[in-house]
Parts: C-alpha cells; sequence; structure tokens
C-alpha cells in the first residue's frame, strides 16, 4: 500500500517536515517494497491560503491511502476525509522511521485535525 | 467627494471623528460604516433603520454525477478553492473569492452557483443623513466584497464619509479605494506611529491624498507629529478627550450637535479637506 510523508527532503533518510500543506516535498512511499517517489510540494509553500487542499489533492492523486505527518489543520483535514485518506499527525524522526513504525502498526490515525486554520 | 476614515490600529477614536465629521456637515451627506466586522458607528449616530438587505456571494457547487474527475476546475483556481479529491470533487466556500473560473472551464458543466451568506446591509437615516453599514456573518472571512456591496450605495452627488475598518489589510484598502481623501487617526504614541507608518505606506500605494487627525494629543510624545512633517502629512486637527463629549454620547447626542466649539472645529476640518481636494495633486513619493 501507498503513503504519504511530509519531508523535508527528496529521500527516505530525510526529517519528517511536520506542517503538512508547507513541507518541501512529500514522500509517496510503497509499505512493502519501501519504493518511493518525491512529488515536490514547494509551489504550495509558499500559497497564500489552501496549501493543505493542494497538498491533500496531489496526496490523493498519487494514490495514497495513509498521510504521516505532524500538524494537518482543519481544511487538510477536511479534504484528505473526502479522499478518504487516514491522517496520523505527531509523527515525528525521519521518512524511513515513520514507514517502519506505520509497518509496525505503530503509528495512531487521528479522527481531528490538530492545528487552527492558520495555514 | 467622498472621505475615507482610516487608522492603523483600533481604538484610536477614529469613530468618533467620522461621525462627528459627517455630523457637522451643512448639506447632503451620507455615512458609509465599512467596518463590517464590528461595525460601531450606528451606536454613536443611533439611525433609524428602514431598510436591510442579505448578500450572498456565488460559490461553486458540483454535481458529481456529471463530474468526470478532470481536475480542470481545481487547475483554475487561484484560491485552492477547489480540489479534486479521489472519487470527489470538494469546493471550499470559505476560500473561493466567487471568479466563477471553474464554472467557465468544466468541460461537463457540472460546476453550479449556489449563494453563501457574506452578511447584512442595513440602510437607515439620521435627521437627513442617510446611513448604510455592512454587517459581516459571524465566522465569515470574505470582508471585502462585502465592503463593495455597502460602496455600491455611494452617491456622487453628496459627501459621502466612510468609517474604514482598523488596520491595513484588504478590508481597508477595499475601503479607500476610489477615495478623493483619507483622513488617518491616530494618537502620539509609539504604537500609534508604528501603525500610522504602515497605514501611510497603504494610502500611498493608492495615491489619495491625505492628512492627519491627532486624536489624544495630550498624552505621548511628538514623534508622530515630526514623522508627518518628514512625509509632508498635513495634520488637520488635534483633540483631546473632553469630559463633554464623553457626556453628550452617553446622552446618546453627538457632540457637535451640541457643543458648538466642537461643531466649529470639525467644520474646519471639513474645509481643510476640501481645500485639499480641490487643489490640483502634487505628488509626494
Ligand atoms: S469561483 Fe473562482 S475562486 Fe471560487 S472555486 Fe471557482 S475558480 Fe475558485
Ligand atoms: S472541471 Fe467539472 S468535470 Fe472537471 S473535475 Fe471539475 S467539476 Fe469535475
Amino acid at each position: 500500500m501507498k503513503i504519504a510523508i511530509s519531508s523535508r527532503g527528496k529521500d527516505l533518510d530525510s526529517p519528517i517536515d511536520p506542517r503538512f500543506g508547507r513541507a518541501p516535498y512529500l514522500i509517496i512511499v510503497d509499505t512493502d517494497s519501501l519504493e518511493f517517489e518525491a512529488v515536490d510540494n514547494g509551489a504550495n509553500m509558499n500559497a497564500f491560503k489552501g496549501a493543505g487542499i493542494q497538498a491533500a489533492a496531489a496526496v490523493s492523486k498519487k494514490g495514497a491511502k495513509a498521510l504521516l505527518t505532524g500538524h494537518c489543520g482543519p481544511k487538510a483535514f477536511q479534504a484528505l476525509e473526502a479522499a478518504q485518506i487516514k491522517v496520523a499527525n505527531d509523527v515525528s524522526g525521519t521518512v524511513r522511521d515513520a514507514v517502519a513504525a506505520y509497518n509496525e502498526g505503530n503509528v495512531s490515525f487521528s479522527d481531528n485535525p490538530n492545528t487552527d486554520a492558520h495555514w | 467627494m467622498i472621505i475615507s476614515v482610516a487608522s492603523g490600529k483600533g481604538g484610536t477614536g477614529k469613530t468618533t471623528i467620522a461621525t462627528n465629521l459627517a455630523c457637522s456637515y451643512e448639506g447632503s451627506v451620507q455615512f458609509l460604516d465599512c467596518d463590517v466586522e464590528e461595525p460601531n458607528a450606528h451606536l454613536f449616530i443611533r439611525p433609524d433603520i428602514h431598510d436591510v438587505e442579505t448578500i450572498r456571494t456565488p460559490v461553486p457547487e458540483v454535481d458529481m454525477e456529471k463530474c468526470t474527475l478532470c481536475g480542470k476546475c481545481s487547475e483554475i483556481c487561484q484560491f485552492n478553492a477547489i480540489a479534486v479529491l479521489g472519487e470527489t470533487v470538494l469546493p471550499f466556500p470559505e476560500l473561493c473569492h466567487s471568479c466563477g473560473g471553474c464554472m467557465a472551464v468544466c468541460p461537463e458543466k457540472a460546476i453550479t452557483e449556489t449563494g453563501r451568506e457574506l452578511g447584512i446591509i442595513e440602510r437607515g437615516s439620521r435627521k437627513g443623513m442617510a446611513f448604510i453599514h455592512g454587517k459581516l456573518r459571524i465566522g465569515e472571512a470574505m470582508a471585502p466584497p462585502l465592503i463593495r456591496k455597502v460602496r455600491e450605495n455611494i452617491r456622487p452627488d453628496v459627501l459621502t464619509i466612510i468609517d474604514a475598518p482598523p488596520g491595513t489589510s484588504c478590508p481597508v484598502i477595499a475601503s479607500m479605494k476610489g477615495a478623493d481623501f483619507v483622513l488617518l487617526v491616530t494618537e502620539p504614541t509609539p504604537f500609534g506611529l508604528y501603525d500610522l507608518k504602515l497605514a501611510l505606506g497603504a494610502v500611498k500605494l493608492l495615491g489619495i491624498p491625505c492628512g492627519l487627525v491627532i486624536n489624544r494629543s495630550d498624552i505621548g510624545d511628538d514623534h508622530v507629529r515630526a514623522y508627518a512633517e518628514a512625509e509632508k502629512v498635513p495634520v488637520l486637527m488635534e483633540i483631546t478627550f473632553a469630559r463633554k463629549i464623553a457626556e453628550a454620547y452617553s446622552r446618546g447626542e453627538m457632540p457637535v450637535e451640541t457643543d458648538d466649539h466642537w461643531k466649529a472645529m470639525f467644520r474646519e476640518l471639513y474645509s481643510r479637506i476640501a481645500a485639499i481636494v480641490q487643489t490640483p495633486i502634487e505628488k509626494t513619493g
């Protein structure tokens, strides 16, 4: 299954970027093979508003079924929900750590956004 | 003539200045309160409201029966207000600027417009003065379209006084744009100066002549005056908050209606503004 992780860099050893909408990259990883793709989220980083919505659309387009990130605002959350993508907030470490945690069942998915609408 | 009364921050007495300026004018005048997030001029003017209008703005609604998830709507949207998410297209009305772009590009004609309530406009009068204000719906973030609706009421043949919202963001620009004069109200304090600089920057960008009223001129320091002089912004009036004013308000009266001294001051203020507006504009900066 494919999952998405907000990241500062382009590979599995990059640190997770806690801000979903404004992370420079979204890493789309296949949880079985660890094959991955880095989606450039740079255009969104500077978006005035709605960055999280665009990031959610990008994740959805890539076919990811879950998102691991630090913070996810209400609009992004609403968008991910509409796309039936599960969201885990408060994930930290590297992208690789996050995938491992996911595979071990150590991430908890949330029912609520965890930041206010200031992105 | 349109005079916008603005200030870099709240609590500078902007509404007091705007309302008294309007009430002291001998002739046809209309008052527009464009501080739609927190309109309060009516508390001073106490108009009789005779007309209420609900203002809506069009936002897209998607018929998923027709939609093919092609994504054209979200591509054209400058505001990230509509997104293709899995098997659905989700509009975000709070971000939508009602440009109609998505509807125009949708090849399947799957998008129709529905109205989102922005707020209301109330029209009234007091002693021959026309009064109009807008009230933004609680939770609504899009003030500028409602402000533009309030401004559609401007009659070119009479003096129009606009009470602009405090600050320097889009709603303020929407309230100052197209005015013949911007009257900036400030306090002679460091905060007042800081906010004045921001407000003046916005006014200069718009290229509108402006002048200053220094309120509570009995407190603070001289930095605001020095700054005004350096920027060649005329100080048109300085006032202190007299006890009499507070008393007039508590009786539901406008100070200019009960105090001849105040009335004279505000009429002088108006004459000065009129004199500046009527002289050909010298661009400064
Ligand atoms: S009307 Fe304009 S701003 Fe609103 S969703 Fe459509 S394209 Fe975006
Ligand atoms: S443009 Fe029309 S058909 Fe295409 S995704 Fe948007 S709503 Fe659907």
